[in-house]
């Protein structure tokens, strides 16, 4: 099966054709945003991360950020920096480069000032957007289709329905050759047993039950119980009473095949079909992960209706019951709640979901995209220092 | 497909009502152990007993344990936060406990 895509330098494959303007700093969120403002068909987000940040850390936050500069939904990039961030510019820039992008530097110190930034982030950033168009979108292959599996706002519905018609698509596109992403640890906790039984190897089963622990043992440390953040309040409303009932709901989003590999947050996968990603149950930080590593499309099943979208990837939200699909049509992009309703089986909603899929890759725009939602958000594994 | 509630694996002590489901409504199952009558309103979505479960006794749905009975549960009650506790990431408990899913001392990769 084939989508029209966008065929980058690198051989990664686009389904979007973005301007990004990065700010590797807080500090640089405004002048982002006043660049984005001159220039509105460009992209950017706001970044709470990029300094104060040391060792493994700062390791995640610069693997995000190349994630980004290099990602294929991405045509050009201007990078904007104070110019004092702990960060490795001069490696950001050079993996953009190499991964074939338009990419220009734009740094508050060397520049001279707030201004100048806005006005020269603004002439590349306009010289870009006049060059993109000149790409065109050509057949190429689902394989080269990496799919980031969400679900947020849960409610007791999501294991039923929407989660399980993403299985139905996670299956669907692993069959086509392409690689699926399941994440969020913490919704894995109570589960992880049938999905190391799934795993390709006994390593692979064994890194499954291990980032569990980490977590697990994390959110103990804390000396709480998880059900102060797990099941969120919204998920008690919808029905989800333990973490355990959450995350078996939960996994139905990978479908059935096998594990192939476990990767860490922002990591890129390296093996056709299903894999994990180590990430928080945090729907920003593990969008962005995902994205971070190479997704080019996210299917996000919601229950309570979330908001959330990418700045570079088409974020497709599924409600999980009708009512709230009526309830919020203008966020939500698909309704799994026929499942519920009695009207449509599990395969019949999935391999609609499926159709779906392959529009948005084709270029359809998604109600998150349409209404410029850009959230971002790293998963920190350290303190600010 | 029953439209008012769902049982996902035969083995599970709890179904999951697909619409709001007024106490005294009667849920009649092809076994005929499930003939039961709700005892509480149950809210869309949420979990009604179908058998009787003992209190810390383990509590199953999706053919797993979902955590466990914090007071004794009649069938047809309302299964929620009020007497349905998770095992697991309970910083709260001396010491933590967990489930009964066998731990890996692997390291990491």
């Amino acid at each position: 099966m084939v989508v029209n895509a966008y065929v980058r330098a690198d051989g990664r494959v686009g389904v979007r054709n973005h301007v990004l303007v990065l700010p590797v700093s807080y500090e640089m969120n405004q002048i982002a945003e006043k660049i984005v403002a001159k220039a509105p068909k460009a992209v950017t987000f706001r970044n709470q991360h990029g300094v104060n940040q040391d060792g493994a850390d700062l390791e995640q936050t610069m693997r995000v950020y190349e994630g980004f500069a290099t990602h294929p939904n991405v045509y050009g990039v201007v990078i904007l920096a104070w110019g004092h961030e702990p960060i490795d510019l001069e490696s950001l820039v050079g993996r953009a480069r190499t991964a074939g992008k338009q990419v220009q530097l734009v740094s508050l110190s060397t520049v001279g000032g707030i201004r100048k930034a806005i006005e020269v982030g603004t002439e590349f950033v306009n010289t870009y957007l006049a060059e993109r168009d000149q790409v065109r979108r050509q057949p190429v292959p689902l394989s080269s289709i990496i799919l980031g599996t969400e679900c947020g706002g849960s409610d007791a519905c999501s294991g039923i329905s929407g989660n399980p018609a993403l299985g139905v698509v996670s299956d669907l596109l692993v069959a086509e050759g392409g690689m699926s992403i399941l994440s969020e640890t913490t919704e894995l906790i109570g589960a992880e047993h049938l999905l190391a039984q799934r795993a390709s190897t006994p390593d692979i089963a064994a890194q499954i039950l291990h980032i569990v622990q980490r977590l697990e043992d994390n959110a103990m440390k804390m000396g709480v119980d998880i059900r102060g953040a797990q099941p969120s309040p919204g998920n008690m409303d919808g029905g989800i009473t333990t973490i355990e009932e959450k995350s078996l709901g939960c996994i139905y989003k990978g479908g059935t095949t096998p594990i192939q590999e476990v990767i860490e947050y922002a990591e890129r996968p390296t093996r056709q079909g299903l894999v994990i990603m180590d990430t928080p149950g945090h729907d920003i930080e593990q969008i962005t992960g995902m994205v971070a590593g190479g997704a080019q499309v996210v299917i996000f099943t919601t229950g309570r209706g979330t908001p959330t979208g990418s700045p570079i990837a088409p974020c497709i939200k599924v409600a999980t019951n009708t009512d709230t699909y009526d309830n919020m049509a203008d966020n939500l992009d698909f309704n799994a709640g026929l499942v519920i309703d009695g009207l449509e089986t599990v395969e019949e909603t999935g391999r609609r979901l499926f159709d779906k899929m392959i529009d948005v890759l084709n270029g359809e725009v998604t109600k998150s995209e349409l209404l410029g939602h850009r959230e971002f958000g790293i998963y920190r594994i350290g303190k600010s220092l | 497909m029953n439209v008012h509630w769902i049982l996902q694996k035969n083995v599970d002590d709890v179904a999951t009502a697909l619409k709001r489901l007024p106490a005294g409504t009667k849920v009649t199952h092809a076994n005929p152990d499930f003939d039961i009558v709700l005892r509480q309103d149950i809210p869309f979505a949420h979990k009604f007993a179908v058998r009787d479960i003992p209190a810390g006794t383990d509590v199953h749905k999706y053919g797993q344990v979902i955590g466990r009975a914090t007071q004794a549960i009649s069938a047809g009650d309302h299964v929620h936060v009020h007497n349905l506790e998770s095992l697991r990431g309970r910083g709260d408990l001396q010491g933590g406990e967990t489930g009964d899913v066998k731990r890996s001392s692997l390291s990491p990769k």
